[in-house]
């Protein structure tokens, strides 16, 4: 059943320079395995193909069953000079959360 | 067991858990955190317009509400308050003090400005991203670690205020200094970083940051409770924080924190060490309760990372909304209207549509129109007039765009880029200036 992130995992956005960084944290720890598999750097990378110009790398983090996803060039530059609305990125953990599952 | 409380997570952070926290924490030591990257910047323009400033402008407000409680409970205050003048931030505390008389000793720790020596180098750094030739450079300040924060807690003094340092080592540093950890011993370093890291923002760790109602429900976050830890000779932890304060201190807050802003979490490098975070492990203690056990590390880096700050001009931009029928059509046509007044002057101009598609950049829009939707029209350029203009514009949509445009707003700010560099051990050399006020006055 495709469900959405959002249902399933919640995720914090941080920023340093032009890179963003999003965990992605489920709420059960049990689906953790199943987020590895199909929650790729790959999907990652085209599902925000409109923010993130760089490469996304991706860690994982069995220790606390979380993904870390690096997103290169995602911020218009970053913080300091960027002239967007959101120059963190602080909302775009919400916009891997979008993304869909089958689960 | 030492305990160590988190009072502040950013430059503008709120004072009343800090306070909470000094009164009835039994603290060892309230560390305050307030110095992001461009905030150092900002304050090394205040101290070349003054020489006396170029400290955290809300150093003195902090103080005044904060120092006698410390004093009287006998906790130690750690500070990045400093930005770009410790020095000067240590006499501004010495005169508080003074005023309200208290006996207190001050240690500043400098050593962290390293424009004069990244000035006379120029050529011979990778800026990372690249900064040209032309562009002014406002300030350079290396990231000092632990061991230049040691020696201040070594003095005895009640406060230490710092400059730039990495924000980790506010507190590892106590630790050092409480435990007589070897600073070789990475293993410890490693551990003792990843407490730093999950206090350092403050509120971040105990559910600020982090609600979303019927799916991350937190109580109480208009009075959120800062944490603590109370940390071991082993280097683990118990994080908490205090009764009756709402917040919350889980599993998932303490995850989220675990992660933020963090690239490789094998590898998260300081001054003090390369920590790795891939074996910490965490359990539920009680309500409010984490247990944090496990992390490690690797040698510290033979470099330093240091941050530059340099002049990148102004930015303008300018807001105004538009409801009801056709609402999007019309904040459409308004935004082709300032972008064709502008678009000649400036190499880009960027429209928004707040309501649809701002902060994702139009992606993931859901079907259906927005009642009303906010035009919002940025740019920058070195030009100040030319800043201002772009707000000038779209107030004038009021006359000269589409119907029923309502409540416009201009700002201009100057704009301060950072860029990263590293730069060799040797070259930033770390200092200690202690200042003292000795009899109670007044």
């Amino acid at each position: 059943m495709a469900r959405k992130l959002y249902e399933l995992a919640h995720s914090r956005a941080g920023d340093k320079g032009d890179v963003l960084m999003l965990s992605l944290i489920p709420y059960e720890e049990g689906i953790y395995e199943a987020l590895r598999e199909q929650v790729t750097a790959d999907r990652v990378k085209h599902h925000l193909n409109h923010i993130v110009k760089g490469e996304v790398t991706r860690y994982e983090m069995p220790n606390i069953a979380a993904l870390q996803f690096v997103c290169q060039g995602a911020l218009l530059g970053g913080v300091t000079t960027s002239p967007g609305m959101d120059t963190h990125g602080k909302t775009l953990s919400y916009a891997l959360l979008e993304m869909e599952v089958d689960l | 067991m030492l305990k160590i409380g988190s009072g502040a997570g950013f430059s503008g952070d709120r004072i009343d858990p800090a306070i909470e926290l000094a009164e009835k924490g039994k603290l060892d030591y309230l560390v305050l955190e307030c110095l992001a990257e461009r905030t150092i910047a900002l304050a090394q323009k205040r101290k070349k317009a003054d020489t006396a400033f170029g400290y955290d402008p809300l150093l003195e407000k902090r103080i005044r509400s904060l120092l006698p409680t410390l004093l009287e409970n006998n906790v130690r205050l750690i500070t990045n308050m400093g930005a770009a003048n410790p020095v000067g931030g240590a006499k501004k505390i010495i005169e508080i003090a003074e005023e309200m008389g208290l006996r207190v000793k001050v240690a500043a720790v400098i050593g962290d400005d390293v424009l004069p020596y990244i000035l006379q180098n120029r050529e011979s750094f990778e800026f990372n991203p690249k900064l040209s030739e032309s562009v002014p450079i406002l300030s350079a300040n290396a990231y000092l670690g632990a061991s230049a924060i040691v020696p201040a807690i070594e003095t005895g003094a009640d406060v230490i205020i710092t400059g730039r340092v990495a924000d980790p080592s506010l507190f590892l540093a106590p630790m050092i200094h409480h435990f007589g950890w070897s600073t070789e011993d990475f293993n410890l370093m490693g551990k003792g970083t990843v407490i730093g890291h999950l206090l350092e923002c403050g509120g971040q760790l105990t559910g600020g940051f982090f609600a979303d109602p019927g799916k991350k429900d937190v109580s109480g976050l208009s009075h959120l409770g800062f944490p603590l830890a109370e940390v071991q000779p082993d280097g683990s932890a118990l994080l908490t924080k205090l009764p009756g304060t709402g917040g919350a201190l889980t599993l998932r807050t303490v995850k989220e924190q675990l992660l933020y802003e963090v690239m490789d979490p094998s590898s998260y490098v300081t001054p003090d060490v390369v920590a790795d975070f891939t074996t910490v492990s965490l359990k539920e203690d009680g309500d409010d309760r984490i247990l944090v056990t496990g992390g490690g590390g690797k040698e510290w880096p033979s470099e330093l990372k240091a941050s530059i700050g340099y002049d990148a001009g102004f930015i303008g931009e300018g807001e105004i909304t538009y409801a009801g029928e056709n609402a999007i059509g019309r904040a459409e046509l308004a935004g082709v209207i300032v972008q064709e007044r502008l678009q000649n002057h400036f190499e880009e101009i960027t429209v928004d549509y707040i309501g649809v598609t701002s902060a994702h950049r139009g992606s993931f829009a859901y079907k259906g129109r927005p009642y009303e939707v906010r035009l919002r029209v940025a740019g920058k350029t070195y030009e100040r007039e030319k800043a201002n203009w772009i707000g000038e514009e779209v107030e004038a949509l009021y006359t000269n765009g589409p119907a029923g445009g309502g409540g416009a707003r201009k700002y201009f700010n100057e704009v301060v880029g950072i860029v990263s560099t590293m730069v060799p051990r040797e070259s930033v050399k770390a200092e200690l200036k202690v200042m003292e006020v000795k009899t109670n006055g007044a």
